[in-house]
């Protein structure tokens, strides 16, 4: 009888000191280079603060394509992790599974739905409640330059398609590669979706991409967008395919070539490299994309935990959309914040100026999803990446590419 | 093989244990069987039941995960549809055949140059091997860096003065198939040679030397007398190959990403893409069982004229 | 030298320089500097070569957050990788053996059915194996790993050692067995002893293919338990951030180097086969 007693009392110890350790959270990303993890750090110490464990479960490669399939194995086992790096439409997915926890909670008791502009909360939130954590912003309609080689041109910043292209003329007539392009599908379709604002406006945009409506796809603006990307093709070498972004990076910062249309991850390499914004190199909004903002949300979704998991799940979600956190975590990811009460002092030139606007475009209605993950669904975005590879590879002429681009929004189906 | 070895060993081993029954016997081929059971069962739940599994899928509209609302052949009619799956099957074509045509010969000649008792084979040895060794999510990158004309051997050709000299399949659609080929040569002749090395040096030696005797030599004894004799081992290679060629992942991945534009895509980059990234797992269900079964097409007319063509062999002995 | 020998060098040192190319280029790049890197020619030498990036790989460079390297992933590598090889290398000797020396009606079909097991694309058993392994309580342990590459691994090993005890001449086991010997001891007297070359091919075959994987580890383990290959690919593979070639080519090497071992190692066997058969026999 003693004995027994003894032994419940060991397993009510156990269970306490299990209890007080369930305080982890257990989070799946793909963030692994150095500047990324040194990121993450941040993320992870604010946590640790609040006496929360971190458990690492990072599986990069190929923009989360081998994360994505883990974070399936993991769920399909049973044991999904409390929280797992996933963005854009593939939240929707998640979220029409039910596999996705519920923390409307904490988006109440911050604010959430003041703090973050529309756009961003449809990224958050799944038939009215919270399973998402959409808290940053990368903005990719930039314009990367070489700052010694765009002042030997002796042309003015461009602001229109027509000043742009005269520009990659001028840097071409002077022997340098006027545009670095990687020639990868994602690559190809930032250029494609910055030149469908620059051409058509960010309500052609809207229709064309994000709502794929056939008659805009199939008019004559996504023809002319599709000529456009054509003709920038003649000012890139012709070594492009295939190329990883950041060497096309590095040819602007060696000067081999005048400029990059990127993401403002970019801005990692040349800080890399010990170049400085405004002295080395320039940010420019894509030409004819002024005033929009095109992006791209890092996010965390939430799945169904334990009760006992739930309340570090919840820490873990507040943390991530606060401002406190935000604000360190955009230098050293080169992001900026997305909570609109964010301060933008910890921010460089580039950085400062991308807040302001993308508080700006919050305002006005122009902040739109990039092409890349936040456009469409999977299987419509995939379509139209193949389409834009393949016209810039070669291997379709407009004609057939304008055929694709309308066939596209039939993917899904 | 090393009978006269082994004949040694038997009646010494026939001694130790003495006579046994014909009841011993039968309890023997019992055991015989139930010693394969163990990977029967697992193959019968890992191999065919998950196929089974695929095979339905394949029936429904999954997209993330596996659901089951069916939806009849509409997976495979999408599939057929598709520009890219078409390509993808172009390129196993293409890819498959050279791949592993290249690979044998490769492989053949060099164990065949290895196996005439030459000073350093353990120096070259390793050197043929040595690329299985590494895994391609890196070689992938030095193999890109020196195909690509701007960064490897075209330009390093052209600082050495050779300004004509051209290398830039990688990055032409039509072409870069073939620097898939090359990369994949490059990572598995090393294998084939092995097991070529291997089977070289089980044929019987005294088969060689009475056809020595009668005449042959050099190349002929290699065409007429010893290669006839590694069918055994041809079948393993073409095996090995085959499964590399439609298990060719990291190699399209880490080398074209299956660019440009779709050039290079493989039905095994196609299928994962579709299942797991484009989130269409029906049709990435279904292009799997079309694989299965174009793969079942080449291997089980192969398999079944290599095995009962040995049967009536064994028979007329 | 004669002409006929220099018949066999000569396309064999051809051969060898072709095959060392994408090495060179390798050990090259993970000598140099970034800066080097980012400048300079892929095939030139390193001008100030540094061992910075190779200490890095070993020790500090970061896999998620954790920046001790890939030494501490060694361990769960190895143990996953030698029961694994040594479990489907045993199955396939059995398999073999009994299949073409106690052969019985259907064993060609038996053959065949587990020989086709080798073509089943692995990205599509990941998730029905997932559940297997939810199921029995297997998901994110080595264990796991270890049956998930045994029940892939055995059509391999079947396969090669069937159609090397194939040659084996059918008399020998007659012969005896007529003496009495049993089945279990004609195969470790008589047909293991002769196994070597290909348990060397079998070995080298799946020990790589183990060693390599990386869906399979990516898949159904995390955080400190995945192989090392998770490891690897977590330093070189970066959606957005900065590249470190350097480190990402001696990595490569580093976590190559058992593989290498290997080889090297079993290299001797292949040459023991050879005197078995020519001096002996």
């Amino acid at each position: 009888m003693l004995k027994l007693a003894r032994g419940i009392g060991i397993a009510a110890a156990l269970l306490v000191s299990s209890s007080a350790i369930a305080q982890e959270v257990e989070v799946m990303h793909w963030w692994t280079s150095p500047g990324e993890a040194a990121a993450v750090n941040v993320m992870k110490e604010q946590l640790e603060k609040k006496g929360i464990k971190w458990v690492d479960a990072p599986i990069a490669g190929g923009g989360g394509q081998a994360a994505m399939t883990a974070l399936r194995a993991r769920v399909v086992a049973g044991d999904p992790p409390t929280a797992a790096m996933v963005l854009g439409y593939d939240i929707k997915d998640w979220a029409e599974l039910n596999l996705l926890g519920d923390i409307s909670d904490a988006a109440r008791q911050d604010g959430w739905d003041a703090n973050y502009p529309d756009a961003y909360k449809f990224f958050g939130e799944y038939n009215g409640k919270w399973v998402a954590t959409p808290f940053d912003v990368h903005s990719t309609n930039w314009l990367w330059l070489n700052k010694a080689a765009f002042d030997g041109l002796g042309v003015a910043e461009p602001t229109d398609w027509d000043s742009f292209i005269a520009m990659l003329q001028a840097a071409k007539d002077k022997g340098l590669i006027p545009l670095a392009h990687g020639g990868q599908s994602w690559q190809d379709a930032v250029l494609l979706g910055n030149v469908t604002i620059a051409t058509g406006g960010i309500e052609f945009y809207r229709k064309a991409i994000l709502q794929q409506d056939k008659q805009a796809l199939g008019s004559e603006t996504m023809r002319k967008v599709l000529e456009r990307v054509l003709q920038l093709k003649d000012f890139m070498d012709s070594n492009a395919p295939g190329r990883d972004w950041n060497l096309a990076t590095a040819m602007v910062i060696k000067g081999e070539a005048l400029t990059q249309t990127m993401g403002d991850w970019a801005k990692g390499e040349f800080v890399a490299a010990g170049k400085k914004a405004g002295d080395d190199y320039m940010c420019l909004r894509f030409p004819g994309t002024q005033g929009v903002v095109s992006f791209v949300a890092d996010s965390f979704v939430v799945f169904n935990v334990s009760k006992a998991d739930k309340a570090a799940q919840i820490e873990f979600v507040r943390t991530l959309m606060s401002p406190e956190f935000q604000e360190p975590w955009s230098v050293l990811k080169g992001a900026v914040p997305a909570n609109l009460k964010a301060n933008d002092a910890l921010l460089d030139a580039c950085g400062k100026k991308a807040f302001a606007e993308y508080k700006e475009a919050a305002a006005s209605g122009n902040l739109v999803g990039a092409i890349q993950l936040f456009s469409a669904p999977a299987a419509i975005r995939s379509a139209v990446e193949d389409v834009v590879s393949r016209l810039l590879s070669g291997d379709l002429n407009v004609d057939g590419a304008l055929a694709g681009v309308v066939a596209s929004a039939d993917a899904a189906q | 093989m090393t009978i006269q070895l082994s004949s040694v060993n038997i009646r010494r081993v026939g001694a130790a244990s003495g006579r046994a029954g014909s009841l011993v016997r039968r309890h023997e081929r019992l055991i015989a069987r139930l010693l394969l059971m163990p990977s029967l069962i697992s193959s019968t739940i890992f191999v065919y039941g998950f196929i089974a599994f695929t095979l339905v899928l394949s029936f429904t509209d999954s997209k993330l995960l596996p659901t089951f609302n069916f939806v009849g052949w509409d997976s495979y009619a999408k599939l057929w549809g598709l520009n890219n799956w078409h390509v993808a099957l172009q390129n196993l074509l293409v890819f498959g055949s050279l791949y592993v045509g290249i690979c044998v010969a490769l492989g053949l000649l060099i164990a065949i140059l290895i196996d005439q008792n030459i000073k350093g084979e353990n120096i070259f040895r390793p050197i043929f091997l040595y690329p299985m060794a590494l895994s391609f999510i890196v070689t992938g990158t030095a193999w890109r860096w020196f195909l690509n004309p701007g960064l490897g051997l075209e330009r390093s050709m052209h600082n050495l003065g050779w300004t004509d000299f051209k290398f830039d399949w990688i990055v032409d659609s039509h072409m870069a198939i073939y620097t898939v080929v090359i990369a994949g040569v490059w990572q598995s002749t090393g294998f084939c040679m092995a097991m070529f090395l291997a089977g070289l040096r089980s044929v019987d030696r005294e088969i060689v030397k009475a056809a020595a005797v009668d005449g042959a030599r050099g190349i002929t004894l290699y065409r007429r007398i010893i290669v006839p004799m590694l069918r055994s081992t041809f079948l393993s290679v073409f095996v090995i190959q085959t499964h590399l060629t439609i298990k060719s992942y990291d190699l399209v991945v880490s080398l074209t990403g299956g660019g440009p534009g779709n050039s290079t895509d493989l039905p095994a980059t196609f299928m994962y893409d579709y299942t797991f990234t484009r989130n269409q797992m029906g049709v990435g269900s279904a292009s799997s069982i079309v694989m299965l079964l174009a793969v079942a097409a080449v291997i089980v007319p192969y398999l079944w004229a290599e095995l009962r063509d040995r049967r009536e062999k064994g028979d007329a002995k | 030298m004669t002409l006929r020998r220099l018949a066999v060098y000569v396309p064999l040192i051809v051969a060898a320089l072709f095959f060392l190319l994408p090495v060179f280029v390798m050990l090259f790049t993970s000598f140099k500097t970034l800066d080097e890197i980012r400048v300079g020619d892929l095939l030139a030498l390193p001008a100030s070569p540094t061992i910075e990036p190779w200490l890095s790989a070993w020790q500090s460079a970061c896999v998620g957050l954790n920046c001790n390297g890939v030494r501490g992933f060694f361990l769960n590598t190895a143990l996953m990788v030698v029961p694994a090889v040594i479990i489907i290398t045993a199955l396939g000797a059995v398999n073999g053996y009994i299949l073409t020396q106690w052969p019985f009606p259907g064993h060609k079909l038996v053959f065949g059915l587990l020989l086709f097991g080798c073509f089943v694309p692995f990205q599509s058993v990941i998730i029905p194996m997932a559940r297997v392994l939810g199921l029995t309580g297997l998901q994110n342990s080595i264990p796991g790993l270890v049956l998930v590459h045994v029940v892939y691994g055995i059509g391999f090993s079947t396969l090669f050692f069937r159609n090397y005890y194939d040659q084996f001449p059918r008399e020998l086991v007659k012969a005896a067995q007529i003496d009495g010997a049993n089945l279990f001891q004609i195969f470790w007297r008589i047909v293991l002893p002769v196994s070597g070359p290909i348990a060397v091919v079998c070995t080298i075959f799946l020990f790589t293919n183990i060693w390599n994987d990386f869906l399979f580890g990516a898949s159904f383990t995390s955080g400190s338990n995945t192989p090392i290959m998770v490891a690897l690919n977590n330093i070189v593979n970066t959606s957005t951030g900065v590249r470190e070639y350097n480190v990402h080519m001696a990595t490569a090497m580093i976590t190559a180097l058992p593989t290498l071992v290997v080889y090297i190692v079993s290299g001797k066997y292949f040459v023991r086969g050879l005197m078995a058969g020519s001096v002996k026999g």
